[in-house]
């Protein structure tokens, strides 16, 4: 690996410097993140973004066919590109009120951490890099990725990541929070829901003793009793849990989303085969209909701790004294390592009170995130990755 | 077609209008203009701050359209000064500002105290209690003021309901702006009526204008600006631009029955030191406004108060109850 003495001058206060860009990495935070952008309904926040990529003389700027905001800074040589990802949706509805409330040392408002502040990032950095003389030798590509989450199982970036045109050798992914992350594998995931229904023949006079909630239970404490590896480690979280509509009346329908995490996909696979068994026979007992619908999946993967994207991103981390977490992801940088695109997940401040909304993130460990961002992207850009 | 209607397609603007900021900057650069946007600020820490964040970044960093950000504040005691401060605002104590005088207390103050305290040649006030704060607020208001040298004074309105069935909707003011304000100017001041808004509180303004005009320190002082600028420069002065949608606590109606008092009182001196009241014959007719998608009309509303007079006077009545 190349020495990074150099690169350490580069990152000298490159912090400081970073203040001075406040108000525009704050407007456009603020801005981003008060225009909704449920899963599959991110045009609005797209159509913003891609304006900012215009206005930063982004010539290459385009909405993909799956709505993904795509912008392109050239490099001076433009032979090989970086990736750049921020997920555009979040989980808030458009009845939300996306109202960002701005204070002395913190924002808060719904997805502000998840991940208005990745894309504010995103969308800043041309600004930044311009207005710093910083001139990549690469191409920076610029990806605000939409149908990341949930149900969306990262469609956007899946389809970019297939039809793209651009040699891609590194890719980082931006999250607002938390400062310190470094992701650079996938573990391997299942995702779904479990829907009981009581059906519309059901004989009510056998009074109280079925409910669509009762059944749901079974289930859930069936899944409970799955015995799970230490090693490999895995877990079944079990997310959310919709059902019945009032104090008085039995309830009609019941749905259990979860999610099954192993660091080994044969466990995952295992699991998931029983939990389609549990579904199966809590059915044909209660003689309610439940149903398994499994709508997303990732297979564990990524690059190893002593890959050099990984080791330039410490590095960089080390230099700005930032202590690096390590964690597995299953978001967009899964997608990527199909691809076999060497990755990492970066985070930009500390937050908290995430999925509520009043998600909040704190504003002065902000330039160290950007530095830390900046930094290694200079790092690739400057071959001391390879 | 009305001369008054023809003033309101002249002057009457969207902001999208003036998308274009390059070009408005590029403009106020020729014409060697300075611009200061003044927020009156009481007790604000909650807004204040994205306000500050929003204009800073898109109209002083990325687009240098405004020379300076003042907040003069009313005494608030909660941390609006703190948060001003922090985020780059020039503030100030409204008490501080021109020490030697005896210090008033309400918005009209601090927009009066404004004109001594910053540079500009046009000063714009916003509010700082808006939720869904846009650049548009300032350049939307700003824009006529470089691109036309006969305005002097534009104001800010807001409209456009997301959705509405029909063609025609009705349009115009808040509670107070409807049921006291345009019956007022439809009586004594016609002209007046055609800005849609009378009483909102965004504008911006000259300063050869501001300096040359008095401001009521409570409630009244959008309504006294409108009859004294129409007076001294005449409706052509005048410019009204819409901003769309704007967030904000709704005022209850006991809030609403003091800002009218207010606003009574100052008209009623208006209209007497112009003698407006002495007039034999006043006007009958109500303009309400409508819209009709991007157009607006003036919707004139005849409304003859007649009068039957004590029934002691019709002798018909006296002959039957023998009076």
């Amino acid at each position: 690996m190349k020495d990074f003495t150099e690169l350490k001058k580069q990152l000298s206060g490159l912090e400081d410097k970073l203040k001075k860009y406040r108000e525009v990495l704050l407007a456009n935070l603020v801005m981003i993140g008060e225009i909704p952008a449920p899963t599959g309904h991110e045009e609005k926040r797209i159509q913003f973004i891609l304006n900012r990529f215009d206005e930063a003389g982004l010539t290459d700027s385009s909405i993909d066919d799956a709505g993904n905001g795509v912008g392109v800074l050239s490099g001076k040589e433009s032979e090989n590109a970086l990736l750049i990802n921020a997920h555009a949706d979040t989980i808030f509805d458009t009845k939300t009120d996306h109202t960002m409330q701005v204070a002395s040392k913190e924002i808060m408002g719904p997805g502000v951490a998840d991940n208005a502040l990745g894309l504010a990032a995103l969308v800043t950095l041309p600004y930044i890099l311009e207005d710093l003389k910083i001139e990549l030798k690469n191409d920076l590509v610029l990806l605000a990725g939409v149908k990341s989450l949930g149900r969306g199982n990262l469609e956007g970036i899946r389809f970019f990541l297939e039809n793209n045109k651009f040699d891609i050798k590194n890719a980082i992914c931006v999250e607002g929070i938390q400062l310190g992350r470094l992701s650079y594998s996938s573990i391997g995931m299942l995702r779904g829901e479990i829907t009981c229904r009581v059906p519309e023949t059901y004989d009510w006079s056998r009074f109280g003793d079925a409910s669509a909630i009762l059944t749901l239970n079974e289930v859930i404490n069936k899944i409970n009793d799955i015995r799970l590896p230490k090693r490999p480690r895995t877990s079944i979280v079990m997310g959310s849990i919709i059902g019945g509509s009032s104090f008085n009346t039995i309830a009609r329908d019941a749905t259990l989303g979860f999610e099954v995490r192993s660091e080994s996909q044969e466990v995952v696979e295992k699991a998931g085969e029983t939990i389609s068994d549990i579904v199966l026979e809590v059915s044909s007992k209660t003689g309610d209909q439940v149903e398994l619908d499994i709508f997303a999946k990732r297979t564990p993967g990524g690059i190893p701790y002593s890959h050099t994207l990984t080791k330039c991103a410490r590095s960089v981390m080390e230099t700005l004294d930032i202590e690096p977490r390590l964690a597995p992801s299953i978001s967009e940088l899964s997608a990527l390592i199909d691809h076999e695109i060497p990755a990492l997940t970066l985070g930009i401040t500390v937050g908290e009170q995430t999925f509520k909304s009043n998600e909040t993130i704190q504003l002065e460990p902000i330039y160290k995130g950007m530095a830390q961002l900046i930094g290694t992207i200079l790092a690739v850009d400057g071959g001391y990755c390879e | 077609m009305s001369n008054l209607q023809n003033w309101i397609d002249k002057n009457t603007y969207h902001h999208s209008e003036f998308w274009d900021l390059k070009k408005l900057v590029e403009a106020k650069k020729k014409k060697n203009l300075t611009i200061s946007l003044c927020l009156p600020t009481l007790n604000e820490e909650k807004t204040i701050g994205k306000e500050l964040i929003i204009f800073r970044s898109e109209l002083m960093e990325r687009y240098p359209l405004i020379d300076e950000i003042a907040v003069i504040d009313s005494g608030s005691d909660d941390k609006t000064l703190e948060v001003a401060k922090n985020f780059g605002a020039d503030t100030y104590l409204a008490s501080d500002i021109l020490p030697n005088l005896e210090p008033k207390r309400g918005k009209g103050e601090n927009l009066w105290k404004a004109i001594y305290q910053l540079k500009g040649d046009i000063i714009v006030y916003v509010d700082a209690d808006i939720s869904n704060i846009h650049p548009r607020f300032v350049y939307g208001l700003v824009a006529p003021l470089i691109y036309r040298d006969e305005v002097k004074y534009v104001k800010a309105f807001y409209d456009r309901p997301l959705a509405f069935s029909g063609n025609v909707r009705p349009s115009g003011g808040g509670r107070v702006t409807e049921i006291l304000v345009r019956p007022l100017f439809s009586l004594f001041f016609p002209d007046l009526t055609a800005i849609i808004q009378p009483l909102s509180g965004e504008y911006a303004v000259r300063r050869e204008v501001l300096d040359q005009i008095a401001f009521p320190i409570g409630y009244g002082v959008e309504t006294s600006h409108l009859i004294d600028v129409y007076h001294k420069f005449g409706l052509e002065a005048f410019a009204q631009t819409d901003l769309d949608k704007r967030v904000h606590e709704n005022k209850p109606t006991q809030a609403l029955g003091k800002m009218a008092f207010g606003i009574l009182q100052t008209f009623i001196k208006r209209a007497k030191a112009l003698g407006v009241f002495e007039k034999a014959e006043h006007e009958t007719i109500l303009r309400q406004f409508q819209a009709k998608r991007d157009q607006y009309e003036q919707n004139l509303i005849e409304i003859i108060e007649e009068e039957r007079p004590p029934m002691i006077e019709i002798e018909e009545y006296r002959k039957k109850f023998k009076k």
